[in-house]
């Protein structure tokens, strides 16, 4: 039977999501991560709700970045302990389709997910309601930006018995740009600034590594697979 | 024309290599930095703004200058041990990363003890600085990579793509003065055009430059040895090599 490109790239991505859908506690564990560490920032802090404002934008980020890295661990390993990521690369598909249905469908039930109850976790911290879009907007190129470099560090890893530390000490340094002008963008959003530079810097990260990571991530995966 | 290129994959040719010309890098390595020591620490006049505080660049920016080289050079050979499948190539970028992550420890200090007096501050957050910093974070992943696998041949592969993803980082350490706003100095000899320095202050910072990367080389082919008879331990011209 001969399968599309964009059909199995579909059929790939609904085969994630619906793996997801059934497990509702795995979809739902980061994000939870994600509002408990927001929430030890004021408790830790006994800020006053001015000084918690200017460190919202860093909070918010950091938070984000540790609870997408939670999830990333996943990404291939389970296919790969039962020997299903063997028979889709055995498919005649092409890895580099299954890579990058896969990191997609993973961006959608972490990353986007993530946008979305990122305005809860906002006003909480208290950023105003004017930055949202703003804010919305770079953890959406931001979390893309770094399901991607997490797509080469889970395929680096994935034949490893304890790769989750590891995972973050290659993810990490390779995602503090993204940490650095996300929270630039929310930043300047709150005091009232253009945006537009540390946007399009996000942006520019974001096209950047849609295009070549997808290709170092299968390098990894048939590294660690052969 | 190609045969010296396919003796570079032959573990004992490579071997031999190392141990021939280790002395001659570490004599040229003592040389250079002997007279860069010696002529920018005493002979070059004091900077007209920081007195002899500015001393300290003649370790600093040759130790930074070889953080990155190193990375690249690691990012390299890695590279052709992925295409080619030449073991050496792996065997290079292992016996590098150690010597290079040394470096950019060395540069940071160094950084670090120059900032205080100058910035009035040890450390600041400042794009070069970080930049610099995300390097050393890439060499210790690259080679607790390495490390992390049983098969040798695989951590190989592994950390080499890693070391090549990493390589978007050199440019931007480079360029980070420019792009952005930064405490940092501006490049003054790595430019077009002619270098800010007069010569009594320029001619020993090359010196410095080049005698750091000599001894890279001299360490490199120290290293290197024990690398290769590390990874060759099963085979018999170890054996043959280790009893003469």
């Amino acid at each position: 039977m001969n399968v599309g490109l964009w059909e199995a790239f579909g059929l790939i991505v609904r085969r994630e999501l619906c793996l997801s859908f059934r497990r509702p506690d795995q979809l739902s564990q980061p994000l939870v991560f994600f509002l408990i560490v927001t929430t030890l920032f004021p408790l830790g802090l006994n800020l006053q709700l001015s000084l918690l404002r200017d460190m919202a934008p860093g909070v918010l980020w950091v938070a984000a970045l540790l609870s997408s890295l939670l999830s990333l661990d996943s990404l291939f390993k389970s296919d790969a302990d039962d020997g299903t990521l063997e028979q889709l690369a055995l498919s005649g598909q092409g890895l580099n389709v299954i890579v990058v249905a896969k990191t997609f469908a993973h961006w959608l039930v972490s990353g986007a997910a993530l946008v979305v109850v990122s305005p809860v976790v906002g006003t909480a911290l208290g950023i105003p309601v004017g930055a949202f879009a703003t804010m919305m907007l770079s953890l959406a190129l931001g979390t893309l930006t770094l399901s991607w470099l997490g797509a080469i560090g889970a395929g680096l890893t994935v034949g490893l018995k304890r790769g989750n530390v590891l995972l973050s000490l290659i993810v990490l340094p390779l995602a503090m740009p993204l940490l650095i002008f996300g929270a630039g963008a929310t930043d300047r959003a709150m005091s009232g600034t253009s945006a537009a530079g540390a946007l399009y810097f996000l942006a520019a990260l974001c096209v950047f590594t849609c295009t070549l990571a997808p290709f170092a991530a299968t390098a990894a995966l048939r590294i660690t697979l052969e | 024309m190609w045969t010296w290129f396919y003796r570079l994959a032959s573990p004992p040719y490579v071997y031999g290599l190392a141990a021939r010309l280790a002395p001659w890098f570490l004599g040229s390595a003592a040389v250079t930095i002997g007279y860069g020591l010696v002529a920018g620490l005493v002979f070059a006049p004091p900077d007209y703004q920081q007195g002899d505080a500015f001393r300290i660049i003649y370790v600093h920016a040759p130790g930074a200058w070889m953080s990155t080289f190193i990375y690249t050079t690691m990012a390299i050979a890695g590279a052709i041990g992925l295409i080619w499948r030449i073991k050496m190539g792996h065997a290079v970028a292992a016996a590098s990363a150690p010597i290079g992550a040394s470096f950019t420890l060395l540069a940071l200090v160094t950084g670090s003890l120059w900032g205080r007096p100058m910035w009035g501050t040890y450390w600041a957050w400042d794009p070069r600085l970080t930049s610099e910093l995300i390097l050393l974070f890439l060499y210790a992943g690259v080679m607790s990579l390495r490390s992390a696998f049983e098969d040798p041949a695989r951590g190989d592969r592994a950390a080499a793509l890693l070391g090549i993803v990493g390589l978007v980082n050199v440019p931007i350490i480079h360029y980070s003065v420019t792009w952005w706003n930064s405490l940092h100095q501006a490049a003054t000899v790595a430019k077009l055009g002619k270098p800010d320095m007069p010569g009594s202050m320029l001619w020993p910072l090359l010196s410095m430059l080049l005698g750091f990367t000599l001894f890279y080389g001299a360490v490199l082919c120290m290293r290197l040895q024990g690398e290769v008879l590390n990874r060759e331990r099963q085979a018999k011209w170890v054996r043959e090599a280790i009893r003469s």
